[in-house]
């Protein structure tokens, strides 16, 4: 899964699609893996990030993270990789 | 000293209200050229239009009789304000009266001197509400499916045709959606009672709605474009607050129908964008619309660029705009002199 191209993230977590004008708020770690998303990171080596550095394991970052993901899909933020 | 040329150009659609015309926005724009040193003439219908009482902005405003008194009486009146200001240039903004303009072009520059730059009689007509489906098929464009209707009488019939909820719309401004064929009824005659006939049956389309003020060079060429998404929409359905986007197809059927019908002059494309990816165009007014100064802030000074062609100035083409820059109207009470109220409901002068 990419972040679009075209889309702008600000650093305290504003994320603004130019291509229809809506935006969103991301929290610190929301911000933090659209980021690691955006250079292109790997779901293994963001959880390995997110779990070195945060307070958490791996079954509850795969939870929250398809959870965030899927929402970033839904808002267009994101979209899959092509094959 | 100033080494920009002067210029007086005169502006129409000083109604700066809640349903607002485009003539302030494009005083805002006009003088923030840097070739030109604008004097602007305002030229109003009503006493009450905001933009008369505005003189940081309008050096002085003449009452001009309403289009249904016809282009003699428009003429005449122009022949006198022309006397005493000497204008180089009008922009008229508002979609009823630029019949009446486009059928004067010829004179106001050959008896007057006076330059415009306007869609030609056929680029008005076939653009109009009522001709939007021929227009969408010749120009290759997507248009929802639309009918003229001139009586209440053919409601019924248009459940089949159309099904609810449909939009009925006015043949100059105006538009609601019905859901009922009671309400189409009464969006029919408050429409109708306001602008007259035909009204407009229109399928709706379920979407998001998007806009572009653009500027055609009347030679194929667009020489500027910037895409809006409404963010706060009043009853009025106009928009209040609004951010500026980029969306490349919407910019490629913005350039294509500007090189297919060469449009000259300036123009907004409502335009429906559907879940599927799809863009309906919805209205095109032949005109600048009321947030045209949005363009300016992105980069892209239509009035000023609209002026320069005018003038015969070589124009180049705006390449990019700012995406992400927002514009947010307010109102702000103006307080105003019994004299100045006086003198333009009077004289017909300020």
């Amino acid at each position: 899964m990419n972040i679009k191209k075209n889309i702008a993230l600000s650093d305290s977590g504003f994320v603004f699609d130019p291509s229809n004008g809506d935006s969103f708020s991301a929290n610190p770690i929301g911000l933090e893996i659209i980021t690691a998303l955006k250079e292109g990171k790997s779901e293994v080596e963001i959880k390995k990030q997110i779990v070195d550095n945060y307070m958490t394991d791996e079954v509850t970052f795969e939870k929250d993270y398809y959870d965030f993901v899927s929402t970033l899909l839904k808002l267009n933020v994101a979209e899959e990789a092509k094959k | 000293m100033s080494t920009k040329k002067q210029i007086t150009v005169a502006v129409t659609g000083l109604n700066a209200i809640d349903s607002p015309g485009p003539g302030v926005p494009v005083i805002r724009g006009l003088r923030e050229s840097e070739v030109y040193d604008v004097r602007i003439i305002g030229l109003s219908y009503e006493a009450l239009e905001p933009g008369i009482y505005m003189h940081d902005l309008v050096d002085k405003t003449y009452q001009i009789p309403f289009p249904s008194s016809g282009v003699d009486s428009l003429m005449t009146r122009l022949q006198y304000i022309h006397e005493v200001e000497k204008i180089d240039l009008i922009i008229p903004n508002f979609d009823a009266e630029l019949f009446s303009f486009i059928k004067l072009t010829e004179r106001f520059e050959k008896e007057m001197g006076i330059k415009m730059f306007v869609p030609t009689q056929e680029q008005f007509d076939e653009r109009h509400k009522a001709n939007l489906n021929e227009f969408g098929d010749k120009h290759g464009i997507k248009v929802p499916e639309s009918k003229m209707i001139f009586s209440t009488a053919e409601i019924p019939n248009l459940q089949e045709e159309f099904g609810y909820p449909m939009v009925i719309k006015g043949k100059f401004y105006d538009a609601a959606i019905a859901y009922t064929p009671e309400q189409a009824a009464n969006h029919f005659n408050k429409i109708s009672a306001k602008w007259g006939l035909p009204i407009i049956v229109q399928k709706f389309v379920h979407g998001q709605e998007v806009n572009v003020t653009a500027l055609g060079d009347g030679q194929g060429v667009t020489v500027g474009a910037v895409a809006m998404r409404k963010t706060y929409i009043t009853d009025k359905g106009k928009a209040w607050a609004g951010i500026a986007i980029k969306d490349e197809k919407l910019m490629d059927m913005t350039t294509s129908m500007i090189k297919s019908t060469k449009w000259k002059g300036g123009l907004e494309l409502e335009i429906m964008k559907t879940s599927e990816g799809d863009y309906y165009l919805i209205e095109i007014n032949p005109r600048f619309p009321a947030w045209v100064y949005l363009a300016v802030g992105c980069g892209q000074n239509h009035p000023d660029a609209l002026m320069r062609l005018a003038m015969g100035d070589k124009v180049k083409p705006f390449k990019d705009y700012d995406a992400g820059k927002m514009f947010i109207r307010y109102s702000y009470d103006m307080v105003v002199n019994l004299d100045e109220f006086e003198k333009i409901s009077t004289a017909g002068e300020l």
